[in-house]
């Protein structure tokens, strides 16, 4: 660093790096490869979102198809690996994309949180004496810290709920996604869960669209527009998506009456299945 | 004059640069490191002569007020620069650039150092172009030129309106790769307060430290002064704000003869004043008056809207009394013109200070969208600075204060009278004569800056080697502290009435009055009167309130006015002492029967250069004759 | 006659770096709807003057919008209400009789208060100290067009070269990020041949160095909307794809094409 001889205040460095890693690391060190990394997790969960998504409409197929669904998953890779085998290094995958996605996200925070530390920040927000009246950062952009921990819990919640069946109890039964879906948010409190969950997810997905494009630069000022689009786009549908579930199960659209297989029967679901 | 020896080279106008660049002595590199040099100022001149001399080797320290060399005020010119390129293949040479420039500046500069100046101008353009300066450019990729102040030729290369801005962040970004290289010794926010000599030579300088009140010293083996100009002597001027002369002044009381003085520059497209409290005057380009018609309403004290005052009632006096030039009579012609009516009483506005530029005719002809794309950018600053909108109201335009072509006394090879102080761009007096071209400002800067000095210092640095830089606790470091102590002490103590700003208002009322565009003896012998009387007030009346031990803007500017009066009764003396008008000075008593600026060759072809004598007495006036063996000296006619 | 507005002003003063600033309350009366923000403050200095109080420091010197040197946060915005302008040109007839303003330095912890509303906004210099130039030293240059620079690549350059360097882009910032002065910066020499062959070394460079003094960008482009030269978000992008190209490249065979 130069020496200047009259050192003003603002010269100083707020943040020293203590030793510098191997490459690749080296990227994860600065805060513009950290965001490289957020968003290329992103794009890994928002992957994810969407498969997921379109993997939970076949329960408007019915109890069978969605079963058949959750067989398919376990089965992926077909006889070159042990049954499971794909999805446990996709689970894997799923959950360290999730660390570095919060790690980065909270660590930059920190960072920024640091860089307006003596500047009378407060709790996450720059404090200035008048209000602030921001003109760009929407309401999306700005909430990303409260959206994120929202969906961080929510997730937790759901794994508890339908993978784990820590709530539904007797009720959840292993091998049967639809009646568990059903018997869950059949609950109007879940099914609140789940509603404003989701719309906490669509709003982190609109920043995180339109974000992860500056982030990578990847950028062409001829498709600003389009990315705005594209965030509105898969945002909404993934809201309109997410929300069908409990909506419809809360209005009775989709419930445990009329199945061919009872509820618990697993076998009889397997046995559909084959037919199928 | 013995004092005077200008050191011209021998030889031909086209050889001299050449053949002193043989003869002059070499510092070895190895040596170069065994030198310290001490930069003031960061603008164009300063920034580049930092960063030159410390690429060559020197050890420099670089010293600015602002908080960042980034921001001096070379950053606010607009139009352009000048360079003998001819890529335009319309018949420029070195040769033209150095003609229109002598004759521009009416035969009041010194052949030689204008010949070099258009000889370095190609060099100026090639070093800002693989700095990464942004100049417009062509479709095919290569530069654009355009004519610029009536030049009959297309040598002006430029960045949008931000030519100035572009230039001085491409020599700021050079010093910052020599800071970063740590061969410069950046101080910011530090303030020059007095030159000091050992022995009657520059040894170093006392400075302030603006945020912590210290005052300090800094010794080296040549002092160089890059400090720019005096306009705001005048108050309201085109000028930064913290624009002074300071610098200049203190090596003016120390030694350094301070030359032609009353050479400024008035440009004429700025935006008139609205109130008393207005700071500052914001110039718009002159391109305006391409297309613009100047007017003022017939009747005196016409307190219709433009709009009511029908044709058969204006007066278009440019293209009346200039029928061949029109509304495009150069800059001083322009000026004086707009004084005269609106000191008849036809002047327009609230404060009846300003003259009509009217654009209803070329929107007529050309369409609004014509216009908005030539000076929308204009138009839009006009109106955000005014509030009115220039499409459907004439623009008030009104002459303001904009360049000084006077400064301290350099010879050829920039030194001023003190040895071992050298003074650049323009804060030195050097190459505009009594009026400068359009878009030679950043030429000469830069000039200076990147291709003279570096050259010259080193012939008189040679002989030094081995001399140790006076250390900063010899008594002539102890003495001028004390006394920049002392100074700071009076200042706080006066205890009087009035703001330094309030001091600097009048004081510019009375120059810009006196010694404004256009002098008189009653008014410059007034002006004489006038001025010590404001002085003695504000030495008595002052107020200054906060501490000397932080930051304290109204201290600063004290400083600064305290100079500012010693400048004015020399401006005003100098403008005396010159009977005849040339150039941006015009003695009314000396024109042509057509209103021309008369000069008067056989008894001022001469540069008066004034030696301080002491705080009570008059300095005295030397000369430095010009000889003009190259150029015809001519009378100009713009009718 | 131009209209005259009688106002409130909530100004923060503040003595030096270390010391705790608070909010004062002016009222300025007859302020001309000419004048310029800077101007009025400047009335206001004169009656601090002659009542015997301190005058407001504040930091200013062109005042034609091209140094970059004031800065203010004028009711929570960086330059005040008006876009792409800065506080010397942001005119009184904007607000309106009656209103009470707030006026507060920019706040960042890189910027530190020097007095009232005053910062130091020196860690901009060391960002280019890191690399924002292209190191030609004097009198190396070839001739300035043996380069052709392409018309538009030279015209977006200047769009980011026309940074002014006031720091609006921070005070701005919930995360008071430099994102958009160091991508300007960095675009206005990346984008141009003559700054190809320190490309990846600068961006390297001046990313880590303001990487030690702001935080981190979280794509809300409230930069944009205070910066009174209306850079463009692009150039932010544009620094991010050149850092991580600049990580990744192997940089032994820029020569080859």
């Amino acid at each position: 660093m130069a020496a200047t001889a009259t050192n003003p205040k603002g010269s100083t460095p707020i943040f020293r790096r203590k030793w510098q890693l191997p490459f690749p690391l080296n990227i994860y060190q600065s805060s513009v490869g950290r965001k490289w990394v957020m968003a290329l997790t992103g794009i890994g969960l928002l992957g994810f979102v969407i498969v997921h998504m379109i993997g939970n409409f076949h329960i408007y197929e019915g109890p069978v198809q969605l079963h058949e669904y959750a067989e398919a998953l376990r089965g992926l890779g077909g006889g070159l690996f042990p049954r499971t085998f794909l999805l446990w290094v996709l689970r894997i995958g799923l959950a360290a994309m999730f660390i570095l996605h919060i790690h980065s996200a909270y660590s930059l925070k920190e960072r920024s949180r640091k860089a307006s530390d003596k500047a009378d920040f407060v709790g996450g927000e720059k404090k200035y004496g008048s209000k602030r009246d921001y003109v760009a950062a929407n309401y999306a952009s700005r909430t990303m810290r409260w959206t994120g921990p929202i969906i961080l819990l929510y997730l937790l919640f759901h794994l508890a709920d339908l993978t784990w069946g820590w709530w539904l109890g007797d009720d959840y039964v292993l091998g049967d996604p639809y009646h568990n879906v059903v018997a869950s948010l059949s609950s109007l409190p879940v099914a609140i869960i789940y509603v404003v969950a989701n719309v906490a997810l669509a709003i982190h997905i609109f920043h995180g669209t339109w974000s992860l494009f500056q982030s990578l630069g990847i950028n062409n000022p001829k498709y600003n527009e389009l990315r705005r689009s594209l965030a509105k786009l898969v945002a909404g549908v993934i809201l309109v998506g997410n929300l069908s579930f409990p909506v419809l199960v809360t209005a009775g659209l989709v419930d445990d009456d009329n199945r061919k297989c009872p509820v618990g029967d697993v076998e009889c679901l397997e046995k559909e299945a084959k037919e199928h | 004059m013995a004092t005077l020896d200008s050191k011209i080279p021998d030889g031909s106008i086209a050889d001299k640069w050449e053949n002193h660049k043989f003869s002059m002595k070499l510092v070895n590199p190895n040596n170069k490191r065994r030198f310290e040099i001490i930069v003031v100022g960061t603008g164009l001149a300063g920034a580049s002569a930092a960063a030159s001399l410390s690429e060559l080797g020197y050890r420099v320290k670089v010293f600015t007020f602002h908080d960042s060399p980034r921001r001096a005020h070379s950053i606010a010119a607009q139009g352009g620069i000048n360079a003998a390129k001819n890529y335009t293949n319309d018949g420029d040479s070195v040769h033209r650039l150095f003609y229109d420039t002598v004759k521009g500046g009416d035969y009041r500069s010194r052949e030689a150092n204008v010949h070099r100046l258009a000889e370095v101008s190609v060099n100026i353009i090639d070093q800002a172009a693989a700095q990464g300066v942004p100049f417009a450019r062509e479709y095919g990729g290569l530069l654009d030129n355009r004519s610029f102040g009536g030049a009959q030729v297309s040598r002006t290369f430029y960045a949008r309106g931000q030519t100035g801005q572009q230039l001085l962040l491409g020599a700021y970004q050079a010093l910052a790769k020599q800071i970063a290289a740590g061969s410069v010794e950046l101080h910011t926010r530090t303030e020059l307060l007095d030159v000091v000599l050992k022995d009657g030579r520059a040894c170093g300088i006392v400075t302030r430290d603006l945020v912590s009140g210290e005052v300090g010293s800094h010794s080296a083996h040549a002092v160089v002064l890059a400090t720019g100009g005096y306009g705001n002597v005048y108050y309201l001027s085109t000028n930064a704000m913290a624009s002074n002369v300071t610098a200049a002044w203190r090596a003016h009381r120390k030694g350094a003869f301070f030359a032609n003085a009353c050479y400024t520059q008035i440009h004429p497209t700025c935006i008139p004043a609205s109130d008393e409290f207005q700071s500052k005057l914001t110039l718009m380009s002159e391109s305006l008056r391409n297309d613009g018609r100047i007017w003022v309403p017939d009747t005196f004290d016409d307190s219709r809207s433009p709009n009511e005052v029908p044709e058969g009632e204006r007066d278009y006096y440019l293209e009346r009394k200039y029928p061949a030039f029109g509304n495009l009579v150069p800059r001083d012609v322009a000026s004086r013109n707009a004084k005269t009516v609106v000191d008849q009483g036809k002047g327009v506005g609230t404060l009846k200070n300003g003259v009509y530029l009217d654009f209803a005719d070329v929107i007529d002809r050309d369409g609004e969208d014509v216009v908005r794309a030539k000076y929308g950018n204009l138009f839009d600053m006009y109106e955000n600075i005014t509030g009115e909108n220039p499409y459907k109201v004439p623009m008030r335009i009104y002459p303001a204060i904009h360049y000084t072509m006077g400064g301290v006394w350099v010879d050829y090879n920039l030194m001023t009278t003190i040895p071992g102080c050298y003074s650049i761009g323009e804060a030195n007096f050097s190459d505009h004569g009594a009026n400068r071209l359009g878009a030679s400002a950043l030429m000469q800067g830069l000039a200076d800056g990147y291709f003279v000095l570096p050259y010259t210092i080193g012939d008189d640095l040679a002989g030094r080697l081995g001399e140790a830089v006076v250390p900063t606790d010899d008594p002539v470091f102890l003495e001028a502290e004390a006394a920049v102590n002392s100074q700071v002490d009076r200042f706080m103590s006066i205890g009087g009435t009035r703001s330094v700003d309030w001091f600097h208002r009048e004081l510019g009322k009375i120059v810009w009055d006196y010694i404004g565009m256009e002098r008189t003896k009653e008014g410059l012998e007034k002006a004489l009167s006038e001025i010590p009387a404001l002085e003695e007030e504000f030495w008595k009346d002052l107020r200054l309130l906060g501490s000397a031990a932080t930051l304290n803007s109204s201290l600063e500017k004290a400083g600064r006015v305290a100079d500012f009066f010693e400048l004015a009764k020399l401006m005003a003396r100098d403008a005396l002492e010159r009977e005849e008008s040339c150039g941006g000075h015009f003695r009314a008593e000396h024109q042509t029967e057509e209103g021309e600026a008369q000069r008067d060759d056989e008894n001022f072809a001469h540069v008066a250069a004034w030696e301080w004598t002491g705080a009570d007495s008059v300095q005295t006036r030397h000369q430095e004759e010009l000889i003009f063996e190259n150029v015809a000296l001519t009378q100009r006619s713009y009718k | 006659m131009s209209k005259q507005l009688n106002l409130t002003l909530q100004v923060w003063r503040q003595n030096g770096p270390d010391e705790a600033g608070h909010f004062e309350t002016y009222t300025a009366e007859g302020i001309s709807e000419d004048m310029s923000f800077l101007e009025m403050l400047d009335t206001i200095n004169e009656g601090l003057v002659q009542s015997g109080q301190t005058p407001i420091e504040f930091d200013h010197d062109c005042r034609e919008g091209i140094c970059g040197t004031c800065s203010l946060m004028i009711n929570g915005q960086a330059h005040g209400q008006e876009k792409a302008t800065t506080t010397c040109q942001l005119h009184m007839r904007k607000f309106n009789d009656g209103d009470t303003i707030v006026v507060e330095p920019f706040r960042a912890r890189a910027f530190p208060v020097v007095r009232d509303l005053v910062v130091d906004r020196s860690s901009f210099d060391r960002i280019i100290e890191a690399g924002g130039y292209i190191s030609v030293n004097t009198g190396a240059a070839s001739d300035a067009n043996l380069t052709p620079v392409p018309k538009e690549a030279a015209d977006t350059s200047f769009d980011a070269a026309a940074c002014i360097g006031c720091g609006a882009c921070v005070a701005a910032c919930p995360n008071s990020a430099a994102q958009l002065f160091t991508s300007a910066k960095l675009a206005h020499l990346n984008l141009i041949p003559q700054g190809q062959a320190q490309r990846f070394e600068r961006t390297e460079n001046m990313v880590e160095t303001m990487e030690s003094f702001f935080g981190s960008c979280t794509n809300h482009g409230e930069c944009h909307e205070a910066c009174p030269k209306d850079i463009s978000l692009d150039f932010i992008a544009f620094m991010n794809r050149d850092y991580v190209k600049a990580k990744v490249k192997n940089r032994k065979l820029a020569g080859q094409t």
